[in-house]
């Protein structure tokens, strides 16, 4: 038994060797890449543009989720107008980033994985070695700046979404007052502290969220069987990784000064 | 899909997502709104502060006129020295009176600033110097309980 465990220690820190190697590796051939940058835009219009139905759509709903539970909490204090801070500050600080690197993570992430991986069972990486084309600069380096540039900008526009969904709970639906919920919001939103932090973050994610993807896929057992469990971990990783990040991020970004 | 066309929904999408990020800064945000252009500095001494933060608005008749921009403890006279920068459009006289206030009884701590009847006015790095400390709820009740205490003392005898 204990040589069992040892033995999956082992794998794990040389998985996560091989994972440290991928990324350098990654990082060197990115300027490679680069220099065909329709590849990369094609990954963005993949993974970005594709994944803004799911991102609008779910930013609307949980801005008006939060719209109508923070007005449910606030109004028993008497300061329902306080309800376009609560919105602004819990979808730009934390739901923002997170909830669409989550999305971000099982609609684009899980789909790389999946590409990149079918690549590596039918061989296609071998082959594309075999022709002195390098399978990192052409295949992984686009989809994992792809995801790195599309994730501040989803995250940006959950945000978005989602203020204007609790925009219209609170003040079409439930007549709060729109003045006291604008000006409250601008009041106490900061730009460097709260959204500047967001946009971090999400970046952070984009980062984490590629990363994971491409490396599972590239790393992959070229079978079916391996494909999918890929996939799965691909998933699976990413969550752990978002949240364990945005406890870190947070700690570091948001202490009383 | 042709290039071109690709290259279009990328453009729209990046446009989108900047545009998100512009309306996060300048409508739910306070870019638009927080940052005065042009500022002096002003300085106030306080004997105690309260809980007031850098970043905290200065107040003169209720609208914003400035940020709280540097706190710290003055080892000289043992007093905490405040700046702050003031919007270069408002000016106040010599005699102005800083105040340390609370918005609401839970709120935040602000400074206000009543201006006084003085002709000449402050100008940059000039120190404010009549000022009134933060209200501390501690001292504010021990206070009333010595009073208390002393009338309750002073019926017996």
């Amino acid at each position: 038994m204990i040589t069992s465990v040892g033995h999956r220690v082992n794998e794990a820190l040389q998985r996560l060797g091989f994972a440290a190697r991928f990324f350098v590796m990654l990082l060197l051939w990115s300027g490679q890449s680069f220099r065909r940058l329709h590849l990369t835009i094609r990954e963005l219009y993949f993974s970005g543009f594709q994944s803004l139905l799911i991102i609008l759509v779910s930013g609307l709903f949980i801005g008006m989720v939060l719209g109508m539970q923070g007005y449910e909490t606030l109004q028993r204090y008497g300061s329902a107008e306080a309800l376009g801070v609560l919105v602004a500050l819990s979808l730009v600080r934390e739901l923002g980033p997170v909830v669409a690197a989550l999305l971000f993570a099982s609609r684009a992430g899980s789909s790389i994985t999946a590409e990149i991986g079918l690549m590596k069972a039918t061989e296609q990486l071998t082959a594309m070695d075999m022709m002195a084309v390098n399978p990192i600069a052409r295949v992984v380096a686009p989809r994992f700046w792809g995801g790195v540039i599309s994730m501040p900008l989803l995250a940006a526009l959950f945000s978005a979404a989602g203020v204007f969904g609790g925009y219209l709970i609170g003040v079409v639906f439930i007549g709060v007052d729109e003045g006291a919920f604008w000006s409250q919001m601008q009041a106490s939103v900061d730009f460097r502290y709260d959204i500047w932090s967001g946009i971090v973050k999400s970046f952070v994610f984009g980062v984490a969220v590629s990363l994971i993807a491409v490396f599972e896929g590239y790393d992959a057992v070229p079978t079916a069987e391996g494909v999918s469990s890929s996939i799965k971990s691909t998933v699976v990783q990413s969550a752990l990784a978002i949240l364990a990040l945005d406890f870190v991020l947070t700690s570091f970004m948001f202490r009383e000064a | 899909m042709s290039r071109k066309l690709l290259d279009l929904w990328v453009g729209i999408f990046v446009a989108l997502g900047l545009a998100a990020m512009l309306f996060l800064a300048l409508k739910v945000g306070n870019l638009s709104a927080g940052n005065f252009a042009e500022t002096y500095p002003l300085t106030a001494k306080f004997a105690n502060i309260g809980g007031l933060k850098v970043r905290a608005p200065v107040k003169s008749a209720g609208v914003v006129v400035g940020r709280v921009v540097d706190i710290y403890f003055d080892t000289k006279d043992y007093e905490a020295v405040v700046t702050f920068s003031i919007d270069q459009r408002y000016r106040f006289p010599k005699d102005t009176f800083a105040l340390i206030l609370t918005a609401g009884l839970l709120g935040e701590q602000y400074v206000g600033l009543d201006p006084g009847g003085d002709e000449k006015m402050l100008t940059a790095n000039d120190v404010i110097a009549k000022t009134q400390s933060a209200v501390v709820l501690e001292s504010l009740i021990s206070q009333f309980m010595f009073n208390k205490a002393s009338e309750g003392s002073g019926e017996q005898q």
